[in-house]
C-alpha cells in the first residue's frame, strides 16, 4: 500500500491508497478523484488522464515511452512533469507521491 | 452533375446481410448509411469475422476492422498504421493533393497539429461559450412551434454554420458558403461514395483558397491598423511562429483549412440531428432527460457514441502485422469502423440502446484514439451541451413527426432531412 495525493486545480486534495501493481488512473478512478477522464480506459489512447507529478518524485517513476510522449505532445498545455497516468505504474516505494490534476484535459 | 455509385455486386437492391456470403460483404457500399441498413452487415463482421478481408470493391482491396478493441489498437499505433495518404477510404484525386496533417504521420503531424490545436483548447473555449448561447437563444427563439420544418436545415446546419464563422472570423452573412465547401469536400464518388462529381468539387475548393487567401490577407491589415487581436483560427494561425507563413505554401493552406471547416462541420452537424432521433427512438430516455436536466453532459457523450457522425477512418499497414489472428500485409488498406466499434456488444453494454444515464459514456470511439484523436472534442462537446440546456429551457418537447433521410455515403454517417414539430414548454 501507497498512499497518495492527487492536488486538483483548484487545490482540493484527496488523498487515497494504491495498491501495488496499480495504474495510477486506476487508483483515481478507484477512489472517485475527479478531473481524470480516462476515456479510453488505460490504452494510452486518448491523453485524458494527464496529471503533473511534482518535482521530487519524478525521477523515481517508471519512465514515459514513445507512444506516452507522443500523446502528451498534443497537449495544449504541456508542462515539465505531465504524464498519463495509466502508464504510471504504482509500487509501495512510490509511498507519499503527490500529483497535480491540470485546469483542463485534452 | 451527379455520379451514380456503382455497387459491387450486380444488385440493385440491398441484400440482407445474412444471406450475403462473408467473403463478398462489402461495407463500404454508401447505401449501407444511405438506407440505415448498416447495422446486420456490421453485427455480421463483428460476430463472425471482426477482421475482415474484401479483395475486390469500388474503392480497391481492403480490410475492414469492426471490433472495439482492434479499432483501438490499430488507432494508437501510428507507427503500424500510417494515415497518409488519405485518411477515407476512397484514394485521393491525383490533380488536387491536399495537405492535412490528419493525413500526415509524426513528426510532420506533430508540428502542424500543435499549431492549430491552441484554437479549440479548452482555455479558448471558456472566452467563446457566451457568444455561442447567445447563437443557440437567437436560433432557438427563432423556431416555428406546432409547425413541421426540417430540423437539419434550420438547428443542425444553421447553428454549426454560425460557430464556424466564429471560429474563423469569416463573414457572418456569407457563411454559407463554408458548409458548401465542407460538404464539397467529403463527397467525393471516388473516396467516400458521395455524389459529387471532380468538377463541381474542384470548383469549390478553388473558391474556398480564394475567399481564405483574401480573409487572411484583409485580417492581418486590420491587425496591423490596429485592431484588437481576436482569438480566431486565422489570427492564431497568423500569431503562431510555425504557421505565420502558412499562406506562402498552398496546399497546405487549404488542406489544413479545409480539414478545420469538415472536422467542425458533419460531425457536430450531424451530433445535434442525432440526439433528436435518439431521443425520439427511445422515449422513457427523454423522460428521464426532463426529470434531471443535470444528465446532459452525459447524454452528450451518448449522443456522440450512438450517432458516430464519422463512420470510418482509414490507414495503411507499414509492414506485416497480425490484428486478432489475422495476418494484415505491408501495404494494405485498413479500414477502422467506428460506427461499428461503437456497437460492439464486447466493449459496450446493450450498445444498440440509448442511454442518457449510461455508464462510463466517455467510453467510445467516436474522437478516434492516438494521436489523430480529435482536436475539438471539448468544443464539440460544449456546442452540444448548451444547445441542450437551451433547448430543455424551452421546449416540452421536440417531436419527429417524418422518416428521417440520411446521407450517402461510407464516410459522414448523418442526415439530409429530420421534419420535427416544436411543444413549447407549458
Amino acid at each position: 500500500m501507497a498512499k497518495v495525493t492527487f492536488i486538483e486545480h483548484s487545490g482540493e486534495q484527496h488523498s487515497v491508497s494504491a495498491n501495488d501493481g496499480q495504474t495510477l488512473m486506476q487508483v483515481a478512478i478507484d477512489n472517485g478523484v475527479p478531473g481524470i477522464d480516462a476515456d479510453c480506459g488505460g490504452g494510452c489512447a486518448c491523453g485524458t488522464c494527464h496529471v503533473i507529478v511534482a518535482e521530487a518524485w519524478r525521477g523515481k517513476l517508471n519512465p514515459a515511452d514513445e507512444n506516452e510522449e507522443a500523446m502528451l505532445s498534443m497537449s495544449p498545455e504541456p508542462q515539465s512533469g505531465s504524464r498519463l497516468s495509466c502508464q504510471v505504474e504504482m509500487s509501495d516505494d512510490l509511498d507519499g507521491l503527490i500529483v497535480e490534476l491540470p485546469e483542463f484535459q485534452m | 452533375m451527379n455520379i451514380m455509385f456503382k455497387p459491387s455486386s450486380a444488385d440493385d437492391i440491398l441484400r440482407p446481410a445474412k444471406d450475403i456470403p462473408l467473403e463478398s460483404m462489402d461495407v463500404s457500399d454508401p447505401r449501407l448509411l444511405e438506407t440505415n441498413t448498416w447495422h446486420e452487415y456490421f453485427k455480421r463482421l463483428r460476430d463472425e469475422d471482426p477482421v475482415h478481408y474484401l479483395p475486390d470493391s469500388p474503392f480497391g482491396p481492403f480490410w475492414s476492422i469492426t471490433r472495439f478493441e482492434d479499432i483501438k489498437f490499430v488507432d494508437s499505433n501510428f507507427k503500424l498504421f500510417s494515415s497518409e495518404p488519405v485518411i477515407v477510404i476512397g484514394d485521393p484525386d491525383e490533380e488536387m493533393s491536399l495537405e492535412m496533417f490528419i493525413a500526415m504521420d509524426p513528426p510532420k503531424h506533430d508540428v502542424q497539429r500543435r499549431a492549430v490545436q491552441s484554437v479549440v483548447a479548452p482555455k479558448n473555449l471558456a472566452e467563446m461559450e457566451g457568444l455561442i448561447r447567445e447563437r443557440v437563444i437567437k436560433i432557438l427563439d427563432d423556431l416555428p412551434i406546432d409547425e413541421t420544418f426540417n430540423w437539419v436545415d434550420r438547428v443542425s446546419i444553421e447553428l454549426t454554420t454560425q460557430m464556424l464563422a466564429t471560429l474563423f472570423d469569416f463573414p457572418f452573412e456569407e457563411r454559407h458558403k463554408l458548409t458548401f465547401w465542407s460538404d464539397m469536400a467529403t463527397s467525393s464518388p471516388e473516396m467516400t461514395g458521395g455524389t459529387t462529381s471532380k468538377e463541381e468539387r474542384f470548383a469549390a475548393m478553388n473558391e474556398c483558397a480564394a475567399a481564405f487567401i483574401k480573409l487572411w490577407h484583409e485580417k492581418a491589415a486590420r491587425r496591423e491598423a490596429g485592431e484588437p487581436q481576436g482569438f480566431d483560427l486565422i489570427t492564431l494561425l497568423q500569431t503562431n511562429e510555425d504557421t505565420k507563413d502558412l499562406i506562402d505554401r498552398p496546399l497546405e493552406f487549404l488542406g489544413n483549412i479545409i480539414l478545420l471547416i469538415v472536422g467542425g462541420n458533419d460531425t457536430t452537424r450531424n451530433s445535434i440531428s442525432g440526439g433528436v432521433l435518439a431521443l425520439n427512438q427511445f422515449p422513457q430516455e427523454y423522460d428521464k432527460l426532463r426529470a434531471d436536466t443535470d444528465l446532459i453532459p452525459n447524454m452528450i457523450s451518448e449522443i456522440i457514441r450512438w450517432q458516430t457522425p464519422l463512420a470510418h477512418m482509414r490507414r495503411v499497414a507499414t509492414e506485416d502485422v497480425e490484428v486478432n489472428g489475422k495476418t494484415i500485409k505491408k501495404g494494405d488498406k485498413v479500414v477502422m469502423w467506428y460506427l461499428s466499434g461503437n456497437r460492439d456488444e464486447r466493449a459496450i453494454d446493450n450498445p444498440d440502446q440509448f442511454l442518457v444515464d449510461r455508464e462510463n459514456a466517455r467510453h467510445h470511439l467516436s474522437f478516434g484514439f492516438g494521436v489523430h484523436r480529435c482536436m475539438g472534442n471539448r468544443l464539440a462537446e460544449m456546442q452540444l451541451r448548451i444547445l441542450w440546456e437551451e433547448i430543455m429551457q424551452r421546449f416540452e418537447k421536440i417531436e419527429v413527426v417524418g422518416d428521417a433521410q440520411y446521407v450517402r455515403s461510407n464516410f459522414v454517417k448523418g442526415y439530409t432531412e429530420l421534419p420535427v414539430v416544436l411543444h413549447a414548454k407549458a
